[in-house]
């Protein structure tokens, strides 16, 4: 019967029995990236706007540039080019390093962009108060700025920083063995599609809380105007 | 006493915003314990005035002393003659992010370098003077607008300034909480505050200012006491000004 085909297909219990020790491999080395993409990104980009906040105009120059660049390219040739191309120059590094290194790398443009927004949209009248009570430039950015702006920026550097941790599937291509890299070996052994969808399903047991959390976080740091 | 030397001296002082003079030549000193009122059409300068006195804005010319300390002088510590000019806004300013307490012991904390118990004593303190000591933990967005100008007034009274300016201090609010502001206001100078106040309260400044200035298209165009200004001004200007705000 086709519906027994399709049980068989997907979701055959001992090819997950035999490949499921794989696959929390995997789910721990794509926790591991995340994590390492999730720091790395934000505080790199945190600190950008907050240099940009300075409003050097050589520096911004750069760091306008290099953020558009990376905020236009695909992960995945950053991926391929770190692991690929830039060992032809000398500088190697390992397909884990590679994968952390661009998305922690697309992760803070992004970052940057959202910080620099929030710092934009604090109101100029709360510079003036601080600066008029004798707060320096940057006592006035940490202490009254700042706070202000990371509550605005939280939805959208929640969800980005979601979108591109996912990313972390794309270290499959480098052979890092993370969850889609351990779901697709085993299916090329088993030539059975069942480790994809336990592959799916750790998957979704990382990220759905972290979308969820993503949610609490917004209601915790939102307050009235 | 020796206090001879105003608290505030401005002289010569010109302001351009690109094309635009918006300040032409100003002199103004501002005697200790005095509340001088300034009035005039708006685009006549009063708010840039204020706001050049702590270089808010930036000066394109002339010279301003507070206490005797030239604030447009190359070795001055801007932050440091700041703390000694308290200034309270037309929009309150208060940050969102802190309680009325925090509001008003953040510059105590960063910028004096109390701890966090002597600030918040000093800060209580300042609450109290405007009457809203059992607010201290309310955030500005459950006071009204009238409690929000009061707790930026204690945050700017909190550093012992030598001089407070008001920038339309009550133009913001709704008619029924001008009143609350303004007693604070009148208590500060019965208390001896020095204070510039740019308004549009006219009986407030008829019953309180020592000193009212007029000013129009950048130039002080008259000076004097509410009485000679209000009742017996030499620019018909003024009297047509009063009028139109007054009835």
């Amino acid at each position: 019967m086709q519906l027994e085909r399709l049980a068989d297909t997907f979701f055959n219990l001992q090819v997950m029995q035999q490949y499921l020790p794989k696959i929390v491999e995997g789910f721990f080395v794509t926790v591991q990236i995340a994590l390492a993409v999730v720091l790395a990104g934000i505080a790199a980009g945190l600190a950008l706007a907050l240099v940009r906040a300075f409003r050097i105009r050589a520096l911004n120059f750069f760091i306008i540039l290099g953020v558009d660049v990376l905020r236009a390219l695909p992960p995945l040739v950053l991926i391929i080019g770190f692991y690929f191309a830039l060992p032809t120059i000398g500088i190697r590094m390992s397909a884990w390093v590679a994968t952390w290194l661009a998305l922690s790398l697309v992760l803070a443009a992004f970052a940057e962009e959202i910080f620099w927004a929030g710092i934009l949209a604090v109101p100029k009248g709360q510079w003036e108060a601080a600066r008029s009570t004798g707060l320096s430039f940057v006592q006035t950015l940490t202490d009254v700025v700042l706070p202000q702006a990371v509550r605005l920026t939280i939805p959208p550097l929640t969800n980005r920083t979601i979108a591109i941790t996912k990313g972390t599937a794309l270290g499959a291509v480098v052979a890092v063995g993370e969850i889609l890299y351990q779901a697709q070996t085993a299916y090329s052994f088993s030539y059975n599609p069942s480790p994809l969808v336990l592959g799916a399903a750790a998957y979704l047991i990382l990220f759905i809380p972290v979308v969820y959390f993503g949610r609490w976080v917004e209601t915790r740091f939102a307050w009235k105007r | 006493m020796g206090g001879d030397r105003p608290i505030l001296e401005v002289r010569g002082l010109h302001k351009s915003f690109g094309a635009l003079e918006v300040l032409k030549g100003i002199d103004l000193a501002v005697r200790k314990g005095e509340l001088v009122f300034v009035i005039g059409p708006s685009g006549s300068g009063k708010s840039t005035l204020l706001r050049c006195c702590n270089r808010l804005e930036e000066p394109s010319s002339g010279s301003i002393r507070v206490e005797g300390v030239d604030v447009m002088a190359p070795g001055t510590d801007i932050n440091a003659v700041r703390r000694r000019i308290g200034m309270v806004f037309q929009s309150f300013n208060l940050y969102p992010h802190l309680d009325a307490l925090g509001n008003v012991t953040l510059a105590l904390r960063k910028v004096v370098g109390q701890p966090r118990a002597e600030a918040e004593r000093a800060g209580q303190q300042a609450l109290a003077r405007v009457g809203l000591a059992e607010k201290a933990k309310s955030f500005p967005n459950e006071l009204s607008g009238g409690q929000q100008q009061r707790v930026a007034i204690a945050r700017a009274l909190a550093l012992e300034p030598a001089i407070l300016l008001f920038d339309e201090p009550t133009s913001a609010l709704d008619p029924e909480l001008v009143g609350s502001v303004l007693a604070v206001m009148r208590e500060l100078r019965e208390s001896g505050m020095t204070m510039v106040v740019v308004s549009h309260e006219m009986r407030f400044a008829r019953s309180a200012a020592d000193r009212v200035i007029f000013m129009d298209h950048g130039l002080i165009v008259e000076q004097g006491t509410p009485e000679k200004l209000f009742n017996a001004p030499e620019h018909p200007r003024i009297r047509d000004f009063i009028a139109s705000i007054e009835h």
